[in-house]
């Protein structure tokens, strides 16, 4: 048996081998992390075409309910059947709110809102008692500021394209910068611009986020400095400032950001060349008439002052450049921040400007980087420039003079590169992939879709640079959108009015009505470019948004693992782990490690006393999506939404004694009434009652 | 001494038979070798499988047995068990999963033995083995009965669910959820396993119960005689 002699050793070291494997990793229950969701793979149903029968009902339907064959087939464009999810989703400022809200396209669902700069308490944002870090990171200047006026979100870009990693967010009221994670979709960090009250043009990326840019806006004396307004063409200056991004850490990296002095117009929006452009910066600016008001004063009020010139002035930034000079350290500190002056500026050959009609108000770069488009406001056009021809009089300094700053005004019929009338009042213009530009237009409360030239003139059929359509929206649009609108590789299915009016769209909520945003068919091209659906925003007044493909996004459906602090995007090593809850009080100082799972809080009884200082620590242990529990203390303004995995921290001072029911406030279960716990604070004087 | 070696293992196979009737000897130790091979594999596989559907959980939940650990959605099955006062299921079998991958090569080994063996003592240590995938079957039937049955009178849905048993292979039903139970590849390599055992038994004996029964009847003959087969 020669065969068995030889295969005992063998089996022996094979046994041995697997035995140590198996022992040696995994002897035990693996009750960890499983991935959030296993991948929907739903089968695509085949549909039925409608029999004749269902037809007929449908067309005494739409009879009834007085919908055209034009409503019935919006509808059946923008209908989402209960568990289908959105192809692109929607990151729209929020306003006044200091939000951003998350939109589905094209069924225009409202998903979920995102606390930025204000205080949010379903999200407990801002609601953890003392020393809120969330409260702390609102702070302006040393002083509570509970809200922001968010403006234009940034979706990060690699090689020009969306991501779907980060989002930024500016706040226009205190010049912040918001950084969103998309992991979680959760604020991570606020920067206050140190040099500077109020803002306007951010954000936007560079090409690959190695940038965000902050445009300026109001004229000030940089750093918070005071002037009287006789003093404005000396002391007041414009702003535009470069935040560098550090995608490894997800964070704005203060320490190697800079900005630039600008001229006291007011800089408005701007966008960052890609392609053949990329390293230029492109910014509007309005008042290049430097008024200053004083309406009561018999003084032309702003409207009309900053409205004499026909021609304001396109800031050209070479930002290669502007960043070398910040290396070298060719700055300035203003406040302790990293600013270049406008002589740096013009002997080092990093800002131009160029004629602009008539106080625009957004410049736009084409997906292919060869055109930035300006849209006039106050003037019938938009006017395109060749980024080409920029670049060209830059370096053979064709220059028709300078500003009164001694900045070079490049020659506009050198950059100039056409002008296409498209009606009154254009803001905002989009790109898609065929070709066409879309330009909002607010007094004609209307959408443009104009032809691209140059390369773009052979994707459509129309002449190029002219007029194709105009669909008429309700009412008064302002920023307009596209999925990858601005990206290199825009997928114009759908545009997105924003209108700022609503007036007789919806049933009257009160004087204070929603916002209205328009879906847009622009899936055909030439004249075909209908309305799909309203969508009313009475949640605050979003100004601009970005969409993206949903696919492009890979959001957690739960934390990755249990203790974790979406603060630092990490486990937390002191979070309350099963079995190790505890309250723990040294004389006044206690400290409460708490977990929560459904149904119940553990522990359920956090007997202190009057005058005790408490930190107060819950893990969230559940691994299963939307398993999210609340925790509020009545009374101590503290509420927590504890997401599956979550760790949060809250602290207060035990001032006011008494008996605190504490409860989950997210309706987690069957028995969620029942998972609740007493929080009972002795009074100093308390005296038991005699038995 | 060589009389109870002859009883315990069996005759040992000539030269010139084994070179003569080569096929005959290999065919049991093939059918065990593979067998042997196929256990230590079902170690990495799973053997066993639950399903659960519940209306709020639309993708369901499961929970799969390998023999010494379990995955799936433990941790979620048992945060819905504590509302019937189930245990969490960590704690069942902890002694079976804990000695099951030395169980289990320990059965490899005694097959391994077998092979060795030419006699009926084979059988007793092939035995194990061809009663493993039962015996799996038998301990986890008595681990969903003694769970099912033993709930924590406490709990806050003792009174709407009542003790249960969740069948071992094929569905059931507890509260809204609906379950379906099956074997893993791991059991089925298991069960082959056990199939190819007494195949080879069968082989084995067909082999060397002429051998031993001709040596038994132990004749100073020098010429060997053909077997008869």
């Amino acid at each position: 048996m020669k065969t068995a002699k030889l295969s005992i050793p063998r089996t022996l070291a094979m046994a041995a081998v697997v035995g140590a494997m198996l022992v040696g990793s995994s002897p035990t229950v693996h009750a960890d992390w499983q991935p959030p969701a296993k991948k929907r793979v739903k089968k695509e149903k085949e549909v039925a075409p409608p029999t004749q029968a269902q037809l007929d009902a449908l067309a005494k339907l739409a009879v009834a309910r007085k919908l055209t064959p034009d409503d019935l087939m919006a509808a059946a464009k923008t209908y989402m059947p209960s568990g289908r999810i959105d192809d692109y989703i929607l990151f729209a400022s929020g306003g006044q709110s200091g939000s951003v809200f998350v939109v589905g396209v094209p069924s225009m669902r409202l998903l979920r809102s995102i606390a930025v700069f204000t205080p949010e308490s379903w999200q407990g944002y801002g609601f953890s008692g003392e020393n809120d870090p969330i409260r702390e990171r609102l702070k302006v200047n040393g002083k509570d500021v509970d809200w922001g006026d968010t403006h234009h979100p940034a979706l990060s870009e690699t090689k020009g394209e969306y991501d779907g990693q980060f989002l930024f967010i500016g706040d226009k009221a205190n010049s912040r910068v918001g950084v969103i994670d998309l992991r979680d979709f959760e604020t991570k960090q606020i920067v206050k611009n140190p040099l500077t009250i109020s803002d306007h043009g951010g954000m936007f990326v560079t090409p690959d986020t190695d940038y965000v840019i902050e445009g300026g806006q109001y004229a000030t004396v940089l750093g918070n400095g005071y002037a009287p307004l006789g003093d404005y063409q000396k002391s007041y200056r414009g702003l535009i400032t470069f935040w560098k991004f550090d995608r490894a850490t997800g964070r704005v990296d203060e320490a190697k950001s800079f900005a630039m002095e600008l001229p006291p117009y007011f800089q408005d929006l701007a966008d960052a060349g890609k392609g053949p452009s990329e390293g230029l910066v492109f910014l509007n600016s309005f008042n290049t008439e430097m008024a200053t008001g004083g309406i009561e004063n018999g003084k032309p009020p702003f409207e009309a002052g900053a409205s004499q010139r026909d021609m304001d002035y396109m800031h050209i930034i070479d930002l290669h450049k502007a960043e070398a000079a910040f290396k070298a350290g060719k700055v300035e500190k203003i406040n302790g921040f990293s600013v270049i002056r406008i002589a740096t500026s013009i002997s080092d050959g990093l800002l131009f400007l160029t004629p602009e009609p008539k106080s625009p108000h957004g410049v736009d770069v084409t997906p292919n980087g060869q055109y930035a488009v300006v849209a006039g406001k106050l003037d019938p056009h938009v006017t395109v420039y060749s980024t080409e021809k920029i670049k060209k009089a830059i370096a053979e300094k064709s220059y028709s003079g300078t500003d009164p700053y001694n900045l070079p005004i490049l020659n506009y019929d050198a950059v100039m590169e056409a002008q296409v009338e498209v009606g009154l009042g254009p803001l905002h213009t989009q790109f898609d992939e065929k070709g066409y530009a879309y330009t909002s237009l607010f007094l004609e409360s209307a959408v443009a879709r104009w032809t691209l030239g140059g390369d773009y003139a052979k994707l459509h059929e129309e002449q190029p640079w002219k007029l194709v359509t105009k669909t008429p929206v309700q009412y008064n649009i302002g920023h307009l959108c596209v999925a990858g609108g601005d990206s290199a590789s825009p997928d114009g299915k759908y545009l997105i009015a924003m209108n700022k009016w609503s007036i007789d769209r919806f049933f009257t909520t009160g004087p204070l009505l929603p916002q209205n945003f328009q879906l847009i068919d622009i899936s055909e091209g030439g004249t075909t470019m209908p309305v799909l659906y309203d969508c009313p925003m009475g949640v605050g007044e979003p100004h601009y948004a970005q969409m993206i493909k949903a696919d492009k996004l890979k959001p957690w459906g739960v934390y990755p693992e249990v203790g974790w602090d979406p603060q630092t995007q990490a486990v937390e090593p002191g979070a309350p782990a099963p079995g190790a809850e505890r309250v723990v009080k040294k004389g006044n100082q206690v400290e409460v490690f708490m977990t929560a799972v459904r149904s119940h809080f553990s522990p359920e009884h956090v007997e202190i006393d009057e005058g005790d200082h408490v930190v107060w620590h819950i893990t969230n242990t559940e691994r299963t999506m939307d398993a999210t529990h609340g925790f509020c203390i009545g009374g101590y303004n503290i509420n927590l939404s504890l997401e599956p995995g979550e760790y949060e921290r809250i602290e207060f001072t035990a001032d006011k004694p008494g008996t605190y029911p504490y409860y989950c406030t997210e309706f987690c279960s069957a028995l969620h009434l029942e998972m609740m716990g007493y929080l009972t604070i002795k009074p100093k004087d308390y005296k038991a009652a005699a038995k | 001494m060589s009389g109870i070696y002859q009883n315990l293992f069996g005759p040992r196979v000539p030269a010139n038979e084994l070179e003569s009737n080569r096929v005959r000897y290999m065919v049991p130790t093939l059918f065990l070798s593979l067998a042997r091979v196929l256990l230590l594999l079902s170690l990495f596989l799973p053997y066993w499988h639950m399903s659960l559907q519940a209306p709020q959980y639309p993708n369901g939940l499961s929970v799969t047995a390998y023999v010494n650990h379990l995955t799936g959605d433990v941790h979620e099955i048992d945060a819905l068990n504590h509302y019937i006062g189930m245990r969490p299921l960590e704690e069942a079998a902890s002694f079976e999963r804990a000695a099951s991958v030395w169980m289990i090569i320990a059965m490899v080994l005694l097959v391994e033995g077998a092979a060795f063996v030419h006699s009926r003592w084979a059988a007793l240590l092939a035995l194990p083995v061809v009663l493993f995938p039962v015996g799996f079957l038998l301990d986890l039937s008595y681990w969903l009965a003694h769970f099912g049955t033993h709930l924590d009178p406490k709990a806050p849905l003792s009174s709407s669910i009542k003790p249960f048993v969740p069948p071992v292979l094929g569905e059931g039903s507890v509260g809204q959820f609906s379950t379906v139970s099956s074997a893993g590849a791991g059991l089925w390599f298991a069960a082959v396993c056990s199939v190819l055992v007494v195949v080879a038994l069968y082989f084995h004996r067909r082999a060397y119960k002429p051998l031993h029964d001709r040596l038994a009847a132990a004749t100073p003959t020098a010429k060997e005689q053909p077997c008869a087969s």
